[in-house]
């Protein structure tokens, strides 16, 4: 049994529900025991580093801290979260007057001796694809996605450490161990603009419908993510015209591993996806 | 006395934006880059000619949207994405505002809400941004549609040691 402290961050308490149920189910039946960081707090996200570096690198510091306290690693399935924990233990370890500065902010100690990791690294690297190939009970054939990885996941690549940051194939190789075709694309860490989907939605719009567009010429018939923002802004942004399906990675785990949930979570999706699955006898 | 250029330096505390040689990879990997009014590569260009109140009053340090591709690329590690930050901070500082008002004000709803609660309550963030812009009414079929599929709880758990997340606030104000 793996154990890992476990930071679901706010988006999946709300609008990213679903994600956090399936990372839940899906850790669980991959024998990954997950420990939610005692009392954690916002990371801050893109409106901290954005306007006050400081604040921006003392709150997922504060998380970091109580997550010592554990003496194990974090594992953090939303990329923004993932990002800024990584850009602040980066930090933390690179400046020492910052990391005295920043511990007397919130009045304690870093010690800097667990990871912050991702869903998809710790699947791909210490469950492994033979073993996840061994549990799968439902083949996703049909299935076509593209991955998408984004940015935070990736970039800048040495604080995030994650994975090719051009050519990223983790999450490709996982979907297609799960009987999936992964489509190859260029623009699997295109931006999608995700932080100004609120503020500046004619301009998302426009990045969001190039996205769908490119999927489709790659002979994509869904989009898979790791990301509650990119999720978010790709599910509602995205124009009738062009709009494909979009999944949770770990939905589609969820979904191969026979696992109970699935049907539940896809009715929580904006495109909503059952008649693809449907029309594929996935569902 | 302390030029623009270096005061930008100071702060981002790293590889010196004059290393920069206009290569321009960072505009062609730029995904906003067709909605900004300066490229990012003429940013670095004007803040080298001193043209400070043209850079902090642009759209650009506000469209940015972190991506990291242009640091990412940069053969001479200028870290732009830092400096977008920094000009950010600055420009607030200044008393300048910002040219994106709805941006910075998002942000500030933002971070209003992780004071108030420690975490991000989406509905009270998304009140919070609409009284502050006065943009009541954009997406409010997706909010009914969100709140009919219980994506928006009014009521989420908070952290509970508030006292620790305000210290956090209090101590890094500027």
């Amino acid at each position: 049994m793996l154990k890992v402290s476990y930071y679901p961050g706010c988006s999946l308490h709300g609008t990213a529900k679903e994600y956090d149920q399936s990372v839940r189910a899906v850790s669980q039946a991959l024998g990954i025991e997950l420990k939610e960081i005692d009392d954690w707090s916002c990371c801050g996200a893109t409106s901290a580093h954005s306007t006050n570096f400081k604040l921006s690198i003392a709150l997922p510091a504060r998380n970091l801290m109580a997550a010592e306290k554990d003496a194990m690693d974090v594992m953090i399935p939303c990329a923004a979260c993932f990002n800024r924990f990584k850009t602040a233990e980066h930090y933390l370890k690179k400046d020492k007057d910052l990391k005295a500065q920043i511990e007397g902010i919130i009045g304690g100690k870093y010690q800097g001796g667990i990871a912050v990791r991702n869903p998809i690294d710790i699947i791909y690297n210490d469950i492994g694809l033979d073993a996840l190939e061994g549990k799968v009970k439902v083949k996703l054939a049909g299935l076509k996605p593209v991955s998408y990885y984004g940015c935070l996941l990736l970039r800048p690549p040495e604080i995030c450490q994650f994975d090719d940051y051009e050519n990223p194939m983790m999450l490709d190789k996982i979907v297609e161990t799960l009987g999936a075709e992964s489509r190859p694309w260029s623009y699997k860490t295109d931006c999608c603009g995700g932080s100004l989907t609120i503020s500046k939605t004619d301009i998302v719009v426009k990045m969001v419908n190039k996205l769908m567009t490119m999927a489709r010429e790659a002979g994509a018939n869904c989009l898979v993510v790791a990301c509650p923002v990119c999720m978010a802004n790709l599910d509602m942004r995205a124009s009738e015209h062009v709009r494909l399906p979009v999944f949770y990675f770990t939905e589609l785990l969820a979904l191969a591993l026979g696992l109970k949930g699935p049907s539940g979570w896809f009715k929580l999706h904006h495109i909503d996806p059952r008649p693809l699955l449907t029309g594929l006898g996935l569902q | 006395m302390k030029t623009f250029l270096d005061e930008v330096n100071e702060r981002i505390n790293g590889v010196p934006i004059q290393r920069c040689y206009h290569c321009r990879k960072c505009t062609a990997g730029c995904p906003l880059a067709f909605a900004m009014e300066y490229n990012p590569n003429q940013i670095i260009k004007m803040i080298q000619m001193g043209r400070r109140d043209e850079v902090l009053g642009s759209s650009t340090i506000w469209l940015c949207v972190s991506c990291e591709t242009c640091i990412t690329r940069c053969p001479n590690e200028v870290d732009i994405a830092r400096m977008m930050d920094v000009l950010r901070q600055m420009a607030i500082e200044s008393g300048l505002g910002a040219k994106e008002k709805n941006i910075l004000k998002f942000h500030e709803a933002f971070l209003s809400t992780i004071r108030l609660g420690g975490r991000i309550n989406e509905p009270i963030m998304m009140v919070q941004y609409k009284l502050k812009s006065g943009d009541l009414f954009s997406d409010m079929a997706m909010g009914i549609d969100m709140f009919m599929k219980g994506k928006l709880p009014l009521i989420s758990p908070r952290t509970q040691d508030m006292k620790a997340v305000r210290r956090i606030f209090e101590n890094t104000k500027q």
